[in-house]
This record gives structure tokens, sequence and C-alpha cells, in this order.
């Protein structure tokens, strides 16, 4: 005889309710909305940010990355661009973080200069991000801004390899040889995306 | 009523490092297998070196059961929830685990086994840790000496023997209890980042060697030789030189003719008769209910979900639970210590974008009773590693060693110049199990059919603290011996879930405080064998996966040659 403590009903019950609870689960969704970022990945960016606020982000991802004496940064490398895009796929439960953080920022910014963040001068920007540095926002901020920076550049961010180049990161290979492990000889960059490999190219598999 | 299945002989419940190891010997020997698993078959698609997505968003991205399972944790009976991560630290698929852990294929020290007989007979009994549950193991090193031997072999792994039969070799492990033989295949290649710790290990006298990993060095068992293309770490091999069973033993034993795996089964519970004996598994499959039935269950999930199954699969014989009625399901639970880590900041480029964190520099003069504990107030101690594996998300998101800010200019600066200058230790540091340390069922949080998830209630005990401590001391030593210039200590933190996760089901000839007998079958149901890191009774300072395979082998082994009696 076959003990069982759960009736075969009452599972049907709970996996038919499975379904919809699965959805509702942010792991699942994100696996979800990553399936969708990779059919989006080359073609045309959609991010879901409204256009002032999107210019808000790109503005403080350049406070965080700036270009400066030492390169390009967060803007050249397209960073919000790959958080805006990444809000409409898997960042998605972070996008109303984003839309009070943003918002939070320009009355920050208005409070001290009477304009919106992006319209202050780069040291008045400075002090605005000082002011939230130790927040939950600028936390979620910098790492994504740092995601949007030196990611391969299938996400939209790290545009023109500018991240990897930053810190000097010889780019993707699929065999590396004992003199590209070698120190003190630096290894020629390769500027390919890991899906620009035949291997794992888009319906590849 | 399900969907009634053929009989089968054997049923595992987890296609992963332990499962899909046990499949082999029992196909090999004519007995009909199903292997049961929750997640997919992965493609080389779903190997890309793609770090956004391996390393930061909980690849890989297919049916993830775990995810709708992850243990909460509280560090005592008393004490506020931890924060529940949002995902399993292991994963489902065919291979499990073996498709993206770092491969390290340690096997454990001597006195691992017998911590306390040993600890009584070096320095008095008064040193095993108050309130600890530890036992010896139902034998020592010797008796899976043959079974780590196999398994190295079946798997292919690749490092330098330090002990056979006796004859020490400096390039190896010397603390290592004796092999029969040298590893399949030489170590897995020397960096002069490597070799630039290894001088500094010798020039403290200690004996640096190359850390033993179920990859590829060369061609092996018709796969090829690693390509240290960095992207081991959480990710897939493109070319099928990590051993994971996925391409090692499963299909061997898929080969004989004798295994048939299922997958998306979606196992809920273990059934059982009116004598005690298990008939098979039920599991869910799309929409549909399935029964299983078969002579055999092999219970080969992850620490968490062996204990939860056993847990959850509530009779009239076992009304706590499958192989509970002494109360020892979810007992003498233990992660590693591997937080506590040590970083180092040095003055040029290690160049350490390539490689793989299994390719790599070990100590173990501090680990195990590797060194007389006279004069310290502990027991246990910490193996040192260090590799390469460096990526460029991570790379930036570096400590900067209270030299820069977090954000700007001068953030940026220190980066560009240190991105590839700095190395965190792997640090993995003996943990005991103690009474108050345990699995259970969560009382309200449930998964998505409404089964309770696992309870984690467990922390590090003083022991733990003193050994962590010991370790990160030695560790910065080695790293100031090489030159580095800055050192950053990471806490210890607490025990969460982790990629290391011990007891629940131990194993031990005494049924009063041990889950499953010396062979892996449960005291207390003759047909039912529970495989993984929830046997085991000490957690050891080393990976525990080739010792979870070993005792995986042995236990399918002794099944194949007591059929008659297990299967009856």
């Amino acid at each position: 005889m076959i003990h069982s403590t759960v009736s075969r009903r009452e599972l049907l019950k709970r996996l038919g309710m499975a379904g919809a609870v699965t959805l509702g689960l942010p792991g699942f969704d994100r696996v979800l909305a990553f399936q969708r970022d990779l059919v989006r990945a080359g073609a045309a960016p959609a991010g879901v940010l409204a256009a002032p606020e999107a210019a808000t982000l790109a503005a403080l991802c350049s406070r965080i990355i700036p270009s400066d004496e030492n390169g390009p940064g967060a803007a050249e490398a397209q960073a919000s661009v790959y958080i805006d895009r990444s809000l409409g796929g898997w960042l998605a439960p972070s996008r109303d973080a984003y839309a009070a953080g943003l918002a939070e920022v320009d009355a920050a910014a208005r409070a001290r200069g009477g304009k919106r963040f992006v319209d202050l001068a780069p040291a008045e920007q400075d002090a605005v991000l000082a002011a939230i540095e130790d927040t939950p926002f600028f936390g979620m901020l910098r790492t994504h801004t740092i995601q949007g920076t030196f990611c391969d550049p299938v996400y939209g961010g790290n545009a023109g390899f500018v991240g990897w180049d930053l810190v000097g990161y010889p780019g993707v290979r699929l065999n590396v040889t004992v003199a590209d492990q070698r120190m003190g000889a630096p290894v020629k960059p390769v500027r390919r995306s890991a899906y620009d490999y035949a291997m794992f190219a888009a319906g590849a598999h | 009523m399900p969907i009634n299945l053929k009989p089968t002989d054997v049923v595992i419940v987890g296609m992963g490092a332990a499962g899909g190891v046990a499949a082999l010997p029992l196909a090999q020997a004519g007995v009909k297998v199903i292997g049961l698993e929750a997640g997919t078959w992965l493609t080389t698609r779903d190997f890309a070196p793609d770090e956004l997505r391996n390393n930061y968003r909980a690849w890989p991205h297919s049916v993830q059961k775990a995810n709708r399972e992850v243990p909460t944790h509280r560090p005592n009976a008393s004490a506020p929830y931890s924060p529940r991560p949002a995902f399993h630290p292991m994963m489902n698929g065919v291979g499990g685990t073996t498709l993206h852990y770092w491969a390290q294929s340690w096997r454990l020290s001597p006195w691992d086994f017998k911590v306390v007989s040993e600890t009584t007979r070096r320095y008095g009994a008064s040193r095993i840790p108050a309130g600890s549950t530890v036992e010896d193991w139902p034998f020592g090193i010797e008796e899976i000496e043959r079974y780590y031997d196999i398994v190295e072999h079946e798997l292919g792994v690749s490092g330098k023997a330090g002990n056979i039969d006796g004859k020490i070799d400096r390039r190896g492990n010397i603390f290592e209890a004796a092999r029969r033989r040298e590893y399949p295949m030489p170590p897995l290649r020397w960096t002069d980042w490597h070799e630039k710790m290894a001088a500094a290990a010798r020039k403290l006298g200690w004996n640096p060697f190359p850390g033993p990993a179920a990859i590829n060095s060369r061609s092996y068992d018709s796969r090829p030789g690693c390509a240290y293309h960095g992207f081991c770490a959480r990710g897939g091999c493109h070319v099928n030189a990590k051993g994971s069973t996925a391409v090692t033993t499963i299909p061997k034993a898929q080969k004989t003719g004798n295994l048939d795996i299922v997958t998306e089964a979606h196992v809920t519970q273990v059934n059982i008769d009116g004598n005690g004996r298990v008939t098979g598994v039920t599991y869910l499959k799309g929409t549909e209910e399935y029964f299983q039935p078969a002579s055999v269950v092999l219970l080969g999930m992850y620490t968490y979900e062996n204990v939860r199954t056993l847990l959850l699969s509530k009779s009239k014989a076992f009304p706590n639970g499958l192989a509970n009625n002494r109360g020892q399901v979810g007992r003498h639970y233990m992660t590693h210590a591997t937080g506590g880590g040590v970083q180092a900041l040095f003055t040029e480029n290690l160049n350490n974008w390539y490689g793989l964190p299994a390719q790599g520099v070990a100590v173990d003069e501090f680990a195990a009773d590797n060194f007389d504990h006279s004069s310290v107030d502990f027991i246990g101690g910490g193996n040192l590693f260090v590799y390469s594996d460096r990526r460029p998300i991570g790379a930036a998101s570096m400590n900067t060693f209270g030299k820069a800010p977090q954000w700007g200019s001068a953030w940026k600066a220190f980066v560009k110049q240190n991105a590839d200058r700095w190395h965190g230790a792997y640090m993995q540091k003996t943990t005991l199990p103690y009474e108050d340390n345990y699995l259970d069922l969560d009382p309200t949080v449930k998964d998505p059919l409404g089964f309770p998830v696992c309870r984690i209630t467990a922390d590090f005990k003083d022991n733990e603290r003193k050994a962590a401590t010991y370790a990160a001391d030695k560790m910065e030593q080695w790293y100031r011996a090489a030159g580095a210039t800055d050192i950053v200590r990471n806490p210890l933190g607490t025990m969460g879930p982790s990629t290391h996760a011990y007891g629940g089901t131990r194993m031990g000839d005494n049924p009063a405080s041990n889950v499953v007998n010396r062979w892996g079958i449960t005291h207390e149901v003759p047909n039912l064998g529970i495989l993984g890191a929830s046997v085991m009774g000490t957690s050891g300072s080393h990976n525990p996966t080739l010792t979870v395979q070993a005792l995986a082998w042995r236990t399918a082994e002794y099944l194949v040659k007591n059929w008659a009696v297990v299967s009856r």
C-alpha cells in the first residue's frame, strides 16, 4: 500500500496555483526578463525611463565614473543605456526604486541650486551625490553603473569597449595561451562580445 | 491517483555531483536506474563567457527548482532571520552544480575522519569544543582511498601527488594520506603569478603545491584540455574540459542502456509501504503527477533538499519525516567557514585576467591537524589557496583598501591603476557540528507548491572563529612575503545558505546519532540511501565534492554487491 500524505487533487490544485504564484516570484520573473533581454540584444535599444529620468540617470552615471584625464567613463560606455534597457528586463524589480531615487536626486538638486540635476555644474552634482552616497539607492546605482561600464557590450553598455580598456581587460578569448597569462607582457586586446563567437551566437542552439 | 510508471531497480533523485556518479557503477552492473533531475540538459550556448550573466544574474537561466526553495536562516533559535538570498547557492541541471563549480577536487585530511579519537590522543578529550556533536567517521581515510582513486580517474582529476604509498614528494601535498598512484593528469599550469606566490611560501618554509582539479590539464578520456579562458567560476565549460558528471559518468552510464534520465522532474515525496520500506518516489512534471516505483531509492540532492524531502515525507511509520524516528534528520549541520577572506594589494599587474579558480597554489601547513595544536586554543585549521580568476566587473568592484573614495575621478584613477593588482585568497576552515546548529522545516515560508522550505539555524562558534583568525593571519603573512603593500581582512559572517553545506543525514554506526549507516543506507529504512555532503560528519578544510563522489560510488558499489539483501 502506498502512503501519500497529500492527495493528487490537492497537489494538482497547488500546482495550478504554482503557475500563478511562480510568475510572481522575482527569480522566475527575472529569468523571463533575461530571455527578453537576449531577444532584444542587437535590436534597437528600448529603455523604459521617461526622457527626463534618462537624462538624470546619464548625468549621475557620468559623475560616478567621469570622463576625465584617465579616459572615457560611464558616458562613453553608455552605462545609463544599459541600466535603462535592463529596467525593462532583468532589473525590472528595481524600476520603482529608480523612479523614486531619480526624483529625489532632482529634488535635492533643486533645493541646492534651483536647477535639475543635469543642469548643475559638475562640482554641484558631486555635492548632491556626496549627500546620498550612503543610501541604498546610491549603492544600487553604483553597482549598476559599474555593470554597465564593464559588461559584455551585448547588454548595451561598455560601448566601444571603453570599460574593458579602462581596467586593461584584454577581452574574451576562447583559448588562452601560456603567453596570455604572463606577467609584465601586455596582451593585445580582443574586441569581441562573447556572442560574436559563432558557438554562442543567438540561434546557435 | 498519479500516473503509475513501470517499476525500476533504483531511482536516483538528482543527477548532479553525487547521483550522476552513483548511476555509473549501478548501470555498469546491469541495475536499471531512473535518474530524476529537476533541471534540464544545458547546451554550449548556455556556456557563453558572459560575466554579467554568469556571475551577477544567477546563471543558468533554465528550470531552477532550487530558486523556489531557498532556505531561510537565523543564527540561533532566538535570533531574527537573516535576509533571505534571492537565489539558491546551487543549481539544477543534468550534471548539477558540477557544471559551474570551481572543480577543486580534494581528498580530505586523515584527521577529518578521526577528529574525536585523534584530538583526544594528542591533546586530551577536553580539547573537543563544548556543545560539539562531532564523532569519528565510521572508518578512516584508508577505507575510501580506493574510491577517491576511482572517481579521480572516472572524472579526470589533474594534480600532483604528495604521498604515493608513503613516499613523500614535495611537489605535491606532503600532508595528504597515502594514495595508491599518481593523479591521472599533471596539474593545471602555473603562471608567473603562481610562481611568485609559491616562491614566497617557500621563503616562509612552507610547501606550496598545485591544487587538484576535476579539469583536464591535457586531453583525457576524449575530452580536450582546459582553455584557461577565465569564465570557469559559475560558468559552464565550452570545451568540456571540466569533468562535470554531465560529460563524464552520466553519458557513460547512459551508454550501458541502464540509465534513463527524466528532466524537469520535481520530486515531492518518497513513498513508503506498511512495512517501513520505500516503494518509490512521487514527482511532478509539467502538470502531471507520476509515481515511479523502485526497489531502492537514492536521494542525491543537495544537503538542504535531501533533509527537506525526508522531513516532508511523513507517514504513519515515520510521523516526523522519513528515517527520522530518532530525530536525527537535520542535525549536525555545518558549512565551511569560507568567509573571513583576506585581500591583498600589490605594486605590479598580476595578469590574472585569464585562468580559472582551480588553477592555483595551495598551502596545507595550517589545515586539519597538520600542525601542533598544543599552543593554540582551537582544533582544526584552514587550507590556503591563491588562484587566477578576474573579470572586468568584478575587478572594477574591487576593495579600495582605504586608499580611494567609492566613486568619481579619484576612484576611477585608483581602479585604472589597481584593477589587476589585487587578489583575494580562498581559505576553507574546519567547521564542527554542534547541538544547536541544525536544519528543519520553516514554520511559515513555503515554496510555490505550499511545502515549507528548509530552515537553517546555525552560526560559527568560538572554535571556528579562532581557526579562521589563525588561517587569516597565515594568509596575511604569505601575501606580505610576496610583496603585498596593503591587506584587508573580511569578517567571517554567519552560516546561511552555502555551496559547502554538510550534515543533516550524518553517516555513522550508531543509529541514535546518525541517519545513514557506514554504507550510506538509512538505519531506519533498509532500501533508502542518501548521497551527498549531507552524510558527512565533518567538514574538513578542503572542498567536499570529491569526497561526496567517492562516497556515492562506494554506496552504489555496496548496492551492487548486496543487491539481493537491500532490494528484496
